[in-house]
């Protein structure tokens, strides 16, 4: 497979009707032959996870405000997330902010902040769930959701908005750390099924700032994330199509979770996105589902 | 030099036991300090002695102790 520019391959998709642009970048509408394809990936997730008795959890793609304020995102990714204002003026502040709006003029001042945020990720409104003392085999949820990263670019796999099929683990530190390992094998075994050249790769997120290249450093260092990434547009930088982040008691400490023992509880998730999964298929097998190999088929439409 | 370490630790270390009780050579992280503290050591540190950490600086390990710390103080310190 050849390198691909992010334009050439946003336009080849756009030319099988597989996203549809709406003018705002990263924000495009997906088509009947791409959401067949993530619904049926999102299908073997749920075919591979069947036995691990996961709790279904199905959340609006906001959260609370204050939650999102106590788990430190704001603290390691400004400039990511993305807060609800809304207007709750009289009648002759409306017409202010009309008369703005029609002139082209800034319109800010006339909206307060509201009670909730937009989703950074799915497994976010998950921790406050787990708060108290968890059973002694610990916690499992499966969760899926729209989230928001104001990241606006050209390239197809990198949206604002866009699905995360997550699993959200809590429990005792050996506990956690061996259902991650379990799932990575797990998630690589599906994904190589699909014919995938995956890889796992240690990993760090986008932290904000100076601080947040010492809070990435850390993180490398600790070997807390890792993903399982794909050449999409290159062989040379792989994207990230599936994501293992290993909170150790992060999340314990700020939702008072707590195990059997009375220790505070360790955390990890794992996230497929099911937009770039579905975009690395594309790109690996072709642009029309019914020329892809017979055995991705088979896989996919049993 | 210690004594305004241990003030910068003990405001923004976010330890779970009293600084007074550690040794420069106690380990931090076990003393309770998050990641996210140690962000903002970092930076109170950068602005008590009116340093800037370089790159290679911003590692868990040179904020594991007191000493460390001081450590790592000195070396900016010395070249500029």
């Amino acid at each position: 497979m050849s390198d691909i520019s992010a334009q050439d391959f946003h336009d080849a998709l756009v030319a099988h009707k597989l996203i549809l642009p709406v003018g705002v970048p990263g924000a495009f509408g997906r088509g009947p032959v791409f959401e067949d394809v993530l619904r049926r990936f999102g299908d073997l997730v749920t075919e591979a996870a069947k036995d691990d008795g996961a709790e279904q959890m199905l959340f609006p793609p906001i959260i609370d405000r204050r939650v999102f304020e106590k788990s430190d995102y704001l603290e390691s990714f400004p400039q990511l997330a993305g807060t609800i204002f809304s207007f709750v003026g009289n009648d002759a502040q409306h017409r202010e902010m009309m008369n703005c709006v029609h002139e082209g003029k800034p319109w800010s001042q006339f909206q307060s902040m509201t009670e909730v945020v937009l989703a950074p990720a799915s497994c976010y409104p998950v921790y406050p769930q787990f708060t108290g003392t968890l059973p002694e085999k610990g916690r499992l949820v499966d969760v899926q959701n729209w989230v928001f990263r104001h990241e606006p670019s050209p390239e197809p796999t990198r949206m604002q908005s866009f699905r995360i099929r997550e699993m959200v683990r809590g429990g005792r530190p050996e506990q956690v750390a061996d259902w991650r390992d379990q799932w990575l094998e797990r998630g690589l075994t599906l994904l190589r099924r699909l014919g995938l050249p995956v890889e796992p790769v240690t990993a760090s997120d986008p932290f904000f700032g100076r601080g947040g290249r010492m809070l990435a450093a850390n993180q490398r260092m600790q070997k807390l994330k890792f993903e399982v990434v794909v050449p999409v547009l290159s062989k040379e930088k792989p994207t990230a199509i599936c994501s293992f982040n290993y909170h150790q008691d992060h999340f314990g400490l700020l939702f008072d979770i707590k195990t059997q023992d009375g220790q505070v509880a360790h955390t990890a998730c794992l996230g497929f996105g099911l937009e770039r999964v579905t975009m690395a298929l594309f790109r690996t097998h072709g642009y029309v589902p019914a020329e892809w190999p017979a055995e991705v088929r088979k896989v996919l439409w049993p | 030099m210690t004594e305004a370490i241990r003030n910068i630790l003990k405001e923004h270390g976010r330890l779970s036991v009293d600084i007074s009780t550690l040794t420069d050579a106690a380990d931090l992280y076990q003393a309770g300090m998050t990641s996210h503290a140690s962000v903002n050591v970092m930076l109170a540190l950068e602005a008590n002695f009116e340093i800037e950490f370089p790159d290679k600086f911003l590692r868990r390990s040179v904020f594991s102790s007191v000493s460390a710390i001081s450590e790592a103080v000195d070396e900016i310190r010395a070249a500029r």
